[in-house]
């Protein structure tokens, strides 16, 4: 069973009535990475993952989660849901239970949780373990959602969209924890709107539009970002001049020569993950 | 670990958490613990009358209360409050984790058990000091009055986690639940003298557990002589707790195969 791939896809097709909402998704998921899902809304993301979860059942294909089918009742899916972690869309449960109170009770639902202790340091609410969940800032509750997730020391963790209405530290800070995770062997699966986000903790990303994946590739390569031309900006004749080239340099080294050494107002930009994304849903020409 | 030692011990855990987290919320401590007790003290004191030798009103209303005090806290709380813990995302989140439904349901089975002593006590104490309630004497009045309790405890949550498949949200459960829990209770004789309401409604009535807890429970309460003024003159004990079983079962069975984790 650790042989197996954390997440296997194959042929997933769900059908809501007549409309298809996942038209065919292959997928694989090797232990150990970050993967993340990217993909406007409505695009089959949540889906997908809550096939993944066990919450929802595919209407034809093949999954494997941990070697395990995840439409599988009964006492071997207990089993298997003690090495899956799962963090929902926001929620705003155990309003009434503190930080302490709620993570400590969700300890005892699994074989072989984390130190409660360990997992509230981890994920930044020692100073406020005692503090209700209703007292808790957006961002504060999403730790403890994440805390929740963690706490049965899972091989798989699901996160969907873990970040949203965080402030920009936050955001970092969250980053740091999913790294931590990663270090210790956890296999992450990600969903989330923040490309920049894709950008700094996947290891791959897929995007996925209208049921069907679009492409799977790291951040850095993802829709030919490597090898598309660069975009070459300079101010000449009192207005910002610009060329597009694969071989960026050999322009540089050009104006450099026209100018006789600095170019004013020089900047050589690469296409980020956000314009390659958007161009590959078709929202950017 | 074994599986059936596991799932209690969640379930003993949930439970302890259920009722933490009843506790803090005041509202609801007020309204599912005291109600009753509220409306003891208005309807002992506008309704002073006997109505029959030795048999006052508010001793037939204890009686009464306390029978709806088990469908209070079972039935109407739980088919309020899953269908909010289903909104609040509650219900997704235990989903995903390797607790077992058993489990959840045996919390909300220990908090409605709980609640229930605490209501009934109070009731009790309140009518005695008050009203002068006449305690039952005769062993087998309290082996009654247990398993009343138990049965109906029972029945009352099983019944509760069924009909939470109904609300469509938990704001408006409330607005679906209440309603039925008044007109039940209204109709089965916790706030009328049970005979003295339209045969149309006493045998409507009868269809439910409310009609037969509030029997059973004047059973406990009123003298045996006041059999013979019920509607078939005698306490039909054997029929109540028959009643009562076959709604447990049908209940149980509804609840674990219709039970809704989300509302998608």
């Amino acid at each position: 069973m650790s042989q197996s791939p954390a997440i296997e896809i194959s042929g997933l097709v769900k059908n809501y009535g007549a409309k298809a909402a996942l038209a065919g998704i292959d997928l694989t998921v090797e232990r150990g990475e970050i993967f993340a899902l990217l993909g406007p809304n409505g695009a089959g993301k949540t889906t997908t993952v809550e096939i993944l979860e066990g919450y929802r059942k595919a209407s034809s294909g093949r999954v494997s989660v941990l070697g395990f089918d995840p439409a599988t009742k009964g006492s071997a899916a207990q089993k298997w849901r003690n090495q899956i972690g799962i963090v929902l869309q926001s929620t705003n449960d155990s309003a009434d239970l503190s930080v302490i109170e709620t993570i400590s009770h969700f300890a005892n639902y699994y074989e072989k949780p984390r130190d409660v202790q360990q997992v509230i340091d981890e994920v930044g609410l020692r100073e406020k373990v005692n503090a209700k969940a209703r007292e808790l800032s957006g961002g504060q509750r999403r730790r403890l959602d994440v805390a929740l997730g963690i706490i049965g020391s899972p091989q798989l963790l699901f996160l969907d969209e873990p970040t949203t209405g965080f402030d920009p530290e936050a955001r970092r800070s969250f980053w740091e924890l999913i790294r931590t995770l990663q270090s210790e062997g956890t296999t992450i699966l990600l969903t989330t709107h923040y490309l920049d986000e894709a950008q700094a903790l996947a290891d791959r990303v897929a995007v996925i539009n209208d049921g069907k994946i679009i492409e799977i590739a790291t951040p850095d390569t993802l829709g030919g970002r490597n090898n598309a031309p660069a975009k070459v900006l300079w101010l000449e004749n009192g207005s910002t001049q610009e060329l597009f080239s694969n071989n960026p340099t050999e322009e540089v080294m050009k104006l450099s020569k026209r100018f006789d050494g600095q170019i004013p107002e020089l900047q050589v930009l690469r296409p980020n993950l956000e314009e390659i994304y958007l161009r590959m849903i078709g929202e950017l020409k | 670990m074994n599986g059936l030692t596991e799932t209690l011990r969640i379930g003993l855990l949930r439970g302890g958490l259920e009722l933490k987290q009843f506790m803090r919320q005041r509202e609801s401590v007020v309204f599912t613990i005291f109600f009753p007790v509220i409306l003891l003290f208005i309807f002992g004191t506008v309704f002073k009358d006997t109505i029959a030798p030795g048999v006052t009103f508010s001793q037939y209303f204890v009686a009464g209360m306390i029978a709806s005090g088990l469908v209070n806290t079972g039935f109407q709380q739980l088919a309020i409050t899953i269908p909010m813990e289903r909104d609040f995302g509650t219900l997704k989140r235990l989903r995903g984790t390797p607790m077992s439904v058993a489990s959840y349901f045996i919390g909300k089975a220990l908090l409605v058990t709980i609640l229930m002593i605490l209501q009934t006590a109070l009731l009790l104490v309140f009518g005695t000091l008050m009203f002068g309630l006449n305690m039952p004497t005769t062993p087998s009045s309290w082996i009654t009055f247990t398993w009343l309790v138990i049965l109906g405890s029972a029945c009352s949550t099983v019944l509760g986690i069924a009909f939470s498949v109904v609300p469509k949200s938990g704001r408006g459960a409330s607005a679906v639940v209440s309603p039925i829990v008044i007109i039940l209770q209204f109709f089965s004789g916790v706030f009328f003298v049970f005979t003295s309401l339209p045969t149309w409604m006493q045998q409507f009535a009868a269809i439910f557990p409310l009609k037969w807890l509030t029997q059973g429970m004047r059973s406990v309460f009123l003298p045996a002589d006041f059999a013979t003024q019920e509607v078939a003159k005698n306490w039909e004990i054997g029929k109540t707790a028959l009643v009562l079983v076959i709604w447990l079962v049908l209940g149980l069975i509804f609840a674990v195969k219709k039970f809704k984790w989300s509302q998608e």
